[in-house]
């Protein structure tokens, strides 16, 4: 950059709660300079914590150079590190969480542990200038509907057993569908749906505000394996399936705490018909849809260095001795004094 | 149908709308299931068949268990609507959060009892929440919406079931959730004996366990 400009604050983000290793670069004021993520992606099956951990550790240096230099920024630029500090798994955290803890005791500046959850709903909020939303957040490993209330996140519905994210994946797999390179078993799943006609019954699970995923896969591997169906109305019947029952939860929540805000959120997000879905409902209810761009729907860096922003801001600083990772930090475990 | 007279819409819920009307002379609830545009109408007409037809029979049980609950006036499933009879009282969603203690813990226990008895007769209520229950002013709690019940005597459902009361109790009332929980599960003592709701709480813990990010499993 050329010019004079004024002293700016950073902070650095570390997010490595899964396949992806990712590095953000965020202003004090929300300006995301930089967002570099490398994905592990598995030879075959699903994702082997230590195998994804493995990977991180390989790229985090190759993916902390490139973040500096799309950002324009030098290491002692920083003000603060961040890091995703849970939930997720262990040995892709654990590996996020040293590079944190070196850089910050490096250039001696203050550590912030990040719920990833919380970091999903606050980039959304950033980068849809959405105030007070019910969050769908939907991904391989998460399925929630929240909306904050009095100091929290809190999670109105959930699923009770797999992640929707996961369902689609493991479908995909047991189907021998093939994923190209950067495309997740959803986007696969979704093209082969396209072109389903029939409806298949599978079992549909609400059970008051969560869902439950794990019959129904079961069912629909089970209508695979009989092979009397085509793949691609199994495709588009498990879409069907699971997409309206998401999206009736969310519209129970919405009806439940009346927002006037919907975002939809996490690597499920990129999903069309599951967009065209909630955002009906949220026509319906008179409120404003937003859906997340996939680089920050989808685990990033960005999100963690935007949400230790805020955390700092508001007090919150991680002492080494007390950044262990939190393999299960439910969110709604989490204060955000920052949200009034 | 019959004639509805000045339907009024009273809330637009996610499942269905209810209206408060006028039918033959008499001041009735109608829960219509409105058809859902995000869902394939196939899926959507299966669903709320379903939950039209299930809905009054569990309805009819409960009442038969001794859980007050509207009468049912009429079904029409081919337009998803039931006409019953309209509750006047106040949600004990809201009561719970306006009354003393002591009353909060009565009205706590008194839930308790009548889940109690729902499933000790089979009844699964499907969406325990506070704002499903109606305290009149006899000082009867109703319990309304079955449209997410089931008939089932397993310890899964009934687990499944106190544990939505639990979620919902830690949501909307999460300053006095564990309290309040607790006194649930004494009245629901009351009804099945100590030994199956500690059965019933088991499950409960299972069942949270089985969830994604649960404290109770930072141990293993």
């Amino acid at each position: 950059m050329k010019g004079k400009k004024t002293r700016e604050s950073y902070c650095l983000g570390i997010e490595s709660t899964a396949d992806d290793f990712s590095v953000g670069i965020s202003t004090f004021n929300g300006k995301i300079l930089a967002n570099i993520i490398s994905a592990y992606i598995p030879p075959e099956g699903g994702i082997h914590p230590r195998e994804a951990a493995r990977h991180h550790a390989k790229v985090a240096n190759k993916v902390l150079e490139e973040a500096f230099k799309k950002a324009g920024i030098k290491p002692m630029d920083l003000s603060i590190i961040a890091f995703s500090q849970g939930p997720g798994l262990g040995p892709c955290l654990r590996t996020g969480a040293t590079v944190a803890r070196a850089l910050a005791s490096y250039l001696d500046i203050p550590l912030v542990g990040v719920n990833h959850c919380v970091a999903h709903i606050e980039i959304g909020k950033l980068k849809t200038g959405a105030e007070d939303p019910v969050t769908l957040y939907v991904s391989g490993g998460n399925t929630i509907v929240s909306a904050f209330d009095s100091g929290r996140y809190r999670v109105f519905g959930e699923t009770l057993d797999v992640a929707l994210g996961n369902c689609l994946d493991v479908f995909a797999r047991e189907a021998g569908l093939r994923q190209r390179v950067g495309e997740p078993f959803g986007a696969v799943v979704e093209k082969f749906a396209a072109n389903g006609k029939k409806l298949i019954h599978l079992p549909y699970t609400v059970k008051g505000m969560d869902m439950s995923f794990s019959g129904l896969l079961t069912a629909a591997i089970n209508l695979l394996k009989k092979g009397e169906h085509k793949l691609e109305d199994l495709c588009y019947s498990l879409q069907e399936t699971v997409f309206s029952m998401v999206t009736e939860v969310t519209e129970r929540a919405l009806a439940h705490i009346e927002k006037k805000e919907v975002l939809l959120t996490g690597g499920v997000a990129a999903n069309k018909r599951l967009q065209s879905m909630i955002k009906a409902i949220a026509e319906e209810h008179d409120a404003e849809f937003s859906v997340m761009p996939k680089e920050f729907a989808i685990d990033n860096g960005a999100m963690i260095a935007w949400t230790g922003v805020l955390a700092y801001r508001h007090g919150v600083v991680t002492p080494i001795e007390k950044s262990f990772v939190k393999l299960r930090w439910r969110l709604d475990e989490v204060e955000v004094p920052w949200v009034k | 149908m019959g004639e509805i007279k000045q339907p009024l819409l009273v809330k637009k819920g996610a499942e269905a709308s209810l209206y408060l009307a006028d039918w033959h002379g008499r001041k009735v609830m109608m829960k219509k299931r409105l058809p859902k545009k995000y869902r394939l109408s196939e899926l959507d007409e299966q669903i709320k068949t379903y939950r039209t037809t299930h809905e009054p029979q569990l309805i009819h049980k409960a009442k038969k268990t001794g859980v007050p609950t509207p009468t049912i006036f009429l079904v029409d499933v081919k337009n998803a609507t039931i006409i019953m009879e309209f509750i006047e009282g106040k949600q004990v969603k809201q009561l719970l959060s306006e009354v003393s203690k002591s009353e909060r813990q009565h009205l706590c226990f008194k839930i308790g009892e009548l889940i109690g008895r729902l499933h000790k007769n089979g009844v699964i209520h499907g969406d325990l929440t506070t704002s499903n229950m109606i305290l009149n002013s006899e000082g009867k709690i109703f319990f309304v919406d079955f449209g997410l019940g089931e008939k089932s005597k397993e310890l899964e459902a009934r687990g499944v079931d106190l544990h939505l009361m639990k979620r919902a109790l830690q949501s909307t009332h999460f300053r006095f959730a564990e309290e309040c929980f607790d006194t649930v599960i004494e009245g629901y003592s009351k009804v099945l004996g100590s030994e199956t709701a500690k059965n019933v709480l088991d499950k409960i813990k299972q069942i949270e366990r089985r969830g994604r990010y649960i404290a109770e499993r930072k141990g293993d």
